[in-house]
């Protein structure tokens, strides 16, 4: 378990370095910068996309994504909302159907459950439910995260989005992919839930200048090994990549699976790379129980079972409301030395 | 509330002055429509024609038929799920209503949506929804869009006095205010959410009062009275499109029937239900023409006789319609990634 908060960044920003080491010719960027140029990039392309969220505008954004934003494009495109969720989100499908692009951003995705009738109940339902004659069209930009905030502002709820037919849900760990699929989303028309994380905003990584969109589908294999595949996403890639690297050293070959979009979820990377290790360990900040990492877990079962030399493994959260105090904290996020046990017993 | 003197002239009297015979009688003609439709929808679900919930409007008939008349081609319509009365009298095809109610492919959205999630967009009619108060923030958001995109339109969303206990009105309500958005909220006070009566769900009595309260303009009206609704829209339509911002009517309304065909209506008792029958929208409005002179008996029996061709002709239509092909079963989940470019008004 990683012991302190700047020893995990430093081993994120370490991970991440080996990610960027394999792209030429691109500019190092946060993935916060990178957020801001996909909006402004959007924003100056389409004059229907708009942002409307809380404090997003003379705040700047509680991660200020946005900050600046509102002396650059008005108030018109830059909408400070109250602090009303549910409405929030409501009132941008109803635009979005109408011919609007609005981004919303919800503070973190904790909050998202307060608008979570308009996500699942509306937005995801409306092109189907109204045979392909709407589209809402709408990109809800949310972060997960957590850093002593207790129990309701800590939480990791991707797979309840990511359980919903009707929306696509994309949880970028990369700046570079933070833009390309952030830009796909403005752009396209279906309902998407963005997933940013609190705790890496301040990554660095290479990312094209300019138009850069990326297809919002597909698992991406960020590192290739041949012992073991750890799966993951999000601020998770960064504990299985540094997992990765320490596995290296006791002579194990990991091969490390970035998850990216979790709906559509391309278990088939997945699979291809079981297929070749024969053991699978995934990586999950949220609870185990009925998440993202069991859905994986089965279809890998499912579709490489006579592959598999152990059973798949899961590493996620301890199972309580998340504590304020630090070491209590500390205790229920997953570290890296739980990442490499979990492999190493996959190997046993 | 807005202070309202007391009238120089009785309700409708104005409408009833200004408009031709035959769009007087249109109005006569769409109520009837509507009753008949209703009545005839009600056999074919005790046939088993029709599955799940079926919400009849019988009753309520002249508040859909004068509000929407009110309405012209660039306004917008959003409604809650009892929603056949305003289909039919914003000009869907009663064939293509009956089917829908059948869930066949024939219907207004191929048999997916069914009975609650009727559509018209030829008229900017963006559905049917079945979450209460949920879709009051939709049209909130329409009306946001025009106003964005500075159309000369309005939005008009209608919603139960059940919905206006809902978190989603007051933050739909709250926002629309305060940004002065071109919504007319017509709030159809049937006396009853569900079973409940207004005196157990409702704070107040009248639900205006609570629009009162977010500083929007607002007013009562005899739901039952089919030209008073059609000029209290108009006048809320004026109000929207000179940037006031929203408009509040509250319509004075009962349900002749229970709120669904599942409803055993041991909530209210024979005498109240008479008592309110003698207030039948369409003989009031009869009488009225009669007695103004505007219209002679012939001239209704015509219209009966043909609506009653008309709504056999839906049935048999329906009945003979194909169910939906079960190869479209997975069609529109998912829009394109990438949209099409963006252009100004409305992309559809």
């Amino acid at each position: 378990m990683a012991s302190t908060l700047a020893e995990l960044e430093d081993m994120q920003r370490r991970a991440q370095e080996a990610v960027a080491q394999n792209e030429q010719g691109e500019r190092e960027i946060t993935y916060r910068d990178a957020l801001r140029e996909a909006i402004t990039e959007e924003m100056d392309r389409n004059k229907n996309v708009l942002l409307m969220g809380e404090d997003i505008g003379a705040y700047g954004g509680s991660y200020v994504v946005t900050r600046g934003f509102q002396e650059q494009y008005g108030r018109k495109r830059v909408i400070d909302t109250p602090i009303a969720e549910l409405g929030i989100v409501g009132m941008a499908v109803g635009a979005s159907m109408a011919g609007l692009r609005p981004i919303v951003e919800l503070m973190t995705i904790n909050f998202s459950l307060l608008a979570i009738d308009q996500i699942v109940n509306h937005a995801a339902k409306i092109h189907y439910m109204f045979d392909g004659k709407f589209t809402a069209p709408i990109v809800v930009r949310t972060a997960s995260g957590w850093g002593q905030l207790g129990a309701t502002h800590s939480q990791t709820f991707e797979g309840w989005f990511a359980h919903i037919p009707g929306l696509r849900v994309v949880m970028p760990a990369t700046p570079k992919d933070a833009k390309g699929f952030l830009k796909s989303a403005i752009r396209g028309n279906d309902p998407v839930v963005f997933i940013e994380h609190s705790l890496i905003y301040r990554n660095r990584g290479l990312v094209p200048a300019g138009d850069y969109t990326l297809p919002l589908e597909g698992a991406e294999v960020r590192r290739e090994g041949t012992d073991v595949t750890l799966v993951s996403w999000s601020r998770g890639l960064y504990l299985a990549l540094g997992a990765a690297e320490e596995l290296a050293e006791q002579g194990i070959s990991a091969e490390v699976i970035d998850m990216r979009v979790l709906r559509p979820l391309d278990t088939e990377t997945v699979i291809e790379s079981v297929r070749k290790t024969s053991r699978c360990v995934i990586v999950e900040e949220s609870w185990r129980t009925m998440g993202l990492g069991a859905e994986i877990a089965a279809a890998v079962q499912e579709h490489a079972f006579d592959y598999l030399d152990a059973p798949v493994g899961r590493v996620g959260s301890i199972e309580v409301p998340m504590p304020y105090a630090r070491n209590l904290e500390r205790l229920v996020i997953p570290g890296k030395d739980e990442v490499v046990a979990a492999a190493k017993q996959a190997l046993a | 509330m807005a202070s309202k003197a007391e009238p120089a002239v009785r309700a409708g009297d104005v409408a009833l002055g200004s408009m031709s015979k035959d769009e007087l009688l249109e109005l006569y003609r769409q109520m009837v429509l509507i009753r008949r439709f209703e009545e005839h929808s009600a056999e074919q679900y005790a046939f088993a024609k029709i599955g799940g919930f079926l919400h009849l409007y019988i009753g309520e008939e002249a508040v859909a038929v004068g509000a929407i008349h009110a309405m012209r081609e660039q306004d917008h319509l959003v409604t809650h799920y009892r929603d056949h009365g305003y289909a039919l009298a914003i000009g869907s095809d009663p064939n293509a209503v009956m089917a829908e109610l059948f869930g066949r492919s024939t219907g207004t959205t191929g048999g997916r949506g069914g009975s609650m999630h009727l559509i018209h967009p030829e008229r900017n009619f963006w559905g049917g929804y079945a979450i209460v108060s949920g879709h009051i923030l939709i049209g909130a958001g329409i009306g946001l869009a025009l106003q964005y995109q500075e159309i000369d339109g309005i939005a008009v969303v209608i919603f139960g006095d059940g919905a206006t206990n809902g978190g989603a009105f007051f933050e739909a309500l709250n926002m629309a205010s305060l940004w002065k958005l071109p919504v007319v909220f017509l709030c159809e006070n049937n006396l009853y959410a569900m079973g409940t009566a207004s005196e157990y769900h409702s704070a107040v009595p009248q639900m205006a009062t609570k629009a009162a309260g977010l500083g929007i303009t607002s007013e009562i009206i005899d739901g039952q009275d089919v030209l008073a609704m059609y000029e209290a829209t108009q006048r809320a339509r004026e109000y929207c499109t000179a940037g006031n911002g929203p408009y509040f009517i509250e319509a004075m309304t009962y349900r002749f029937r229970g709120h669904s065909l599942a409803d055993p209506e041991t909530y209210r008792d024979k005498d109240e239900i008479e008592e309110h029958r003698a207030d039948d929208p369409i003989s009031l409005y009869r009488e009225r023409l009669l007695q103004a002179g505007k219209a002679a008996q012939a001239d209704f029996d015509s219209i009966d006789a043909a609506i009653e061709l008309v709504v056999d002709e839906a049935v048999e239509f329906a009945d003979k319609s194909p169910w939906p092909d079960p190869s479209t079963l997975r069609l529109c989940l998912r829009r394109r990634v990438l949209a099409r470019p963006a252009v100004a008004g409305f992309d559809l």
